[in-house]
């Protein structure tokens, strides 16, 4: 694997802690790989695992999915509807070959703009050691 | 909503701040020759109104009808431009925000990276503006009563406003008594207004004020609801004291079999209580309450012959049988206001708070120096012998603040003021003594502070530059040690008493109201505003607001002005009388609704129902979102196995072409 390797990390985070907290991340000037582009959806909650699938389908070599931490949605449960969707969804990944270190979650708050750095600096090293995946093939959205 | 998508792009400058990282020129040209885009420009300050005046130029001009600002977090000022396109004609929710800053360019340091991913960060936004669909706000009514959690000096300043404005308040307090911690305080700094006789004043207020219902001994156990329309369950908890007999006269806690035996709450468990008890002197209500854990007749289930507060008063008022109650009402907006605790001074052990009795805190320090207090204002401390008048007082700042040991970084703002109060108060009862204060800084920002200082320093109190690492004893004495880095001088100074001046804390049961309002904390683990400059007093959730320490610790002023800041916010929606509610609800799709009813069991606020239609003349049960109760989480659509059911604004159909353009542009 080629050190220059750049993977494409799309990440969902929830509106009120994670993205919230990489705002902070921001505010606070606290520097981390680019690498990773950010959707926001409202709750993680939202994040239908078809879209992690999609993403690595679209051209995604890793994807974070980062909400509340457990007992603190917004929403009052989402992230534990995450949690469990995800989760099998990551094992699902496992059976069908894909790396699963190109798939993580994670819980981050809006006052954690340090851990927001650390887990983007994970995700991007996995995703790294996984290599670029080329795993599905890749329709040509004309969108 | 079939119209073809005319887009403009605006990509802000913001000053430096985002141009020093991303060349914002090279990222509106890209944009240009994006599809649908009709105009793409930079502009220094986009949230400017020259900013806003070009977008809603270029909307008449070139007939946009989608717009996409590339500038800072969509938390920060998407409302700026929503409110801009709509007042262009433009619908607001044609809006799209790439956050190039928050998420871009303070973030990366390499122009070319930073431009590269505003690049995409555009281009994934421009994915998801064509897509989206118009919506309309509704309104509803909004209850026109607060609830307010807390009963210290913000909660009740911010009850007296609102219900001096005309709207019920609720006022939920935990303990017997309102008044919180300022009760316990003697005087203040800096103007040594004896504490209790500016605050009782104001409880009694509070108490008596005809659109204030107290609840006090009462805890807040369910909040529903949104902005305008919360379902509240306050559980009165029993005083097995009826309410409206109890005359307050104290017969019964005088002839307490177990008088005076534990430890006394207000007093910092300096002083004893029986287990019928009043708080303190002032309390408001003046009503007894039993401690249920310690009467006998409550926990033993026997006292004596029979219980002797029951006998002993005149007025019938003792009702063993008493229960818990459960009130429930609807309020439109909350305050919470539930305040601190001090340091727990056992953290720093090295201080030998749990081991010496003449170590004190300064929450006790003010209960001794009170002529209330358990000896009425007399200092006398137990130097592990004796009781004795002390002539060495130290007093030591920052203990439990500005020290990442114990996990507070923070300033506690309080304590640099109130133990030079304390030394104040010291020197006037203890003229002989000598006091010194040990600090790192003296920090006296406010009004009058610096004024007050000089004073103290005047007064023969002397301020010691050094942070003591040790308390031990010696004989009957406490040593101190400690370094004086003003001289570079090691000390082992002997002293009859130390106060610790402890810093203010979130307090230990505030899980319980984050968990019940869904509130975040801040780094420093006090609630979280919704902004820590301009939006200081709210939260995160609409209809939800902050006063006094449980946002950070403040002194008296600051969390006068807060409570009044946060009522002021909390009428908005009382006044007006009407909420406007989120338009980015879930929608169910009739046509592929399978009526499985997974979708019910999902929603945390049970906003979807299952109804009966007529799909091409059969009887079919389908979802349907009452979008009053929706707060479009989207939990539903991503459980929903025929992808039926969609939040506004975030749909699949918009999320995925976001995904799309993401990935292609690798």
């Amino acid at each position: 694997m080629s050190a220059e390797f750049n993977p494409n990390i799309v990440a969902f985070l929830c509106n009120w802690c994670s993205y919230a907290g990489a705002d902070l991340a921001g505010t606070s000037r606290v520097n981390y790989p680019s690498n990773i582009q950010i959707i926001r959806v409202m709750c993680s909650g939202r994040v239908n695992p078809l879209y992690v699938m999609n993403a690595l389908q679209q051209g995604a070599d890793g994807v974070l999915v980062s909400g509340c931490h457990p007992g603190d949605c917004h929403y009052m449960e989402g992230n534990f509807f995450a949690r469990r969707r995800l989760g099998m969804l990551k094992d699902l990944m496992e059976f069908v070959g894909v790396d699963p270190k190109r798939f993580h979650m994670s819980w981050v708050s809006a006052s954690e703009g340090h851990k927001w750095k650390e887990v983007v600096e994970k995700t991007v090293e996995d995703a790294k050691e996984a290599g670029p995946f080329e795993g599905f093939r890749r329709r040509q959205i004309d969108w | 909503m079939t119209e073809k998508p005319k887009v403009g792009v605006y990509v802000c400058h913001c000053g430096i701040n985002i141009s020093s990282t991303v060349d914002v020129e090279a990222v509106a040209e890209f944009a240009g020759k994006l599809p649908d885009v009709k105009v793409a420009k930079t502009y220094s300050y986009m949230c400017s109104d020259p900013g806003q005046t070009l977008i809603k130029k270029d909307i008449e001009e070139h007939g946009l009808n989608r717009v996409v600002v590339a500038s800072c977090s969509p938390r920060m000022h998407e409302p700026t431009f929503r409110k801009a396109i709509s007042e262009a004609g433009v619908n607001p929710y044609f809006l799209e925000m790439a956050n190039i800053r928050e998420q871009c360019s303070w973030v990366h340091e390499e122009i070319e990276e930073g431009t590269a991913k505003a690049k995409k960060l555009v281009s994934a936004s421009l994915a998801k503006v064509r897509l989206l669909e118009a919506l309309e706000t509704t309104e509803v009514d909004a209850e026109p009563a607060a609830l307010i959690i807390g009963a210290g000096i913000a909660g009740i300043q911010a009850a007296l406003d609102i219900a001096d404005a005309g709207f019920k308040v609720y006022l939920v307090e935990k303990t017997p008594s309102v008044g919180g911690r300022m009760a316990q305080l003697d005087k203040t700094f800096p103007t040594l207004d004896c504490s209790a006789c500016i605050l009782t004043p104001k409880m009694v207020d509070a108490a008596s004020h005809p659109n204030i219902e107290l609840l006090t001994y009462s805890e807040v156990e369910e909040v529903t609801g949104f902005i305008g329309n919360f379902d509240v369950k306050v559980r009165k908890k029993a005083r097995y004291v009826d309410f409206d007999k109890c005359t307050g006269c104290g017969d019964c806690a005088a002839e307490c079999r177990v008088k005076d035996r534990f430890p006394s709450e207000f007093d910092q468990g300096m002083g004893k209580r029986s287990a019928i008890y009043l708080p303190f002197p002032q309390a408001v209500p003046a009503k007894y309450t039993i401690d249920a854990e310690n009467c006998l007749y409550l926990s033993k289930g026997k006292c004596g012959k029979s219980p002797k507060c029951q006998d002993v008063c005149g007025a019938g008022a003792i009702n063993f049988d008493q229960e818990d109650e459960m009130v429930e009402f609807k309020v439109g907006a909350i305050i919470v206001a539930t305040g601190f605790d001090p340091f727990d001074a056992s953290r720093k052990p090295e201080y030998g708070y749990d081991d010496y009795p003449n170590v004190i805190t300064g929450m006790e320090m003010e209960r001794l120096v009170s002529a209330s207090g358990p000896t009425g204002g007399k200092i006398k401390v137990n130097n592990g012998e004796e009781e004795i008048e002390p002539k060495e007082v130290a007093l030591i700042k920052c203990v439990g603040s500005r020290d990442a040991s114990v996990g507070n970084e923070y300033c506690s703002r309080v304590c640099c003021m109130y133990v030079a109060k304390q030394a104040h108060l010291l020197r006037d009862k203890l003229p002989d003594a000598n006091i010194r204060i040990y600090y790192m800084d003296v920090r006296a920002f406010g009004k009058g502070f610096e004024e007050f200082y000089d004073r103290v320093r005047r007064e023969n109190v002397r301020y010691i530059r050094g942070n003591p690492s040790e308390i031990f004893k010696r004989g009957n004495k406490l040593v101190v040690k400690v370094e004086d880095t003003l001289n570079s001088r090691p000390l082992e100074d002997e002293v009859d008493l130390v106060v610790l001046g402890v810093g203010l804390e979130p307090r230990a049961d505030m899980r319980e109201i984050m968990e019940l309002l869904r509130l975040s904390q801040s780094p420093d683990k006090f609630f979280l505003e919704a902004h820590p400059k301009l939006r200081p007093v709210d939260t995160a959730t609409d209809g939800i607001f902050l006063a006094g320490c449980a946002q950070g610790p403040k002194d008296i002023p600051d969390t006068v002005a807060q409570a009044k800041g946060a009522a002021a916010s909390a009428m908005i929606p009382l006044a007006r009388g009407k909420v406007t509610i989120n338009a980015q609800v879930a929608i169910v799709n009739e046509a592929t609704c399978r009526g499985c009813g997974y979708c019910v069991n999902i929603c945390p606020y049970t906003a979807i129902e299952m109804i009966t239609i007529n799909r091409f003349g059969n009887e079919v049960e389908v979802a349907r979102v009452n979008e009053a109760l929706c707060k479009g989480c989207g939990s539903c659509s991503a459980g929903c196995f025929s992808d039926s059911i969609q939040p506004k604004s975030f749909r699949d159909s918009q999320i995925l072409p976001q995904i799309a353009a993401l990935g292609v542009m690798r």
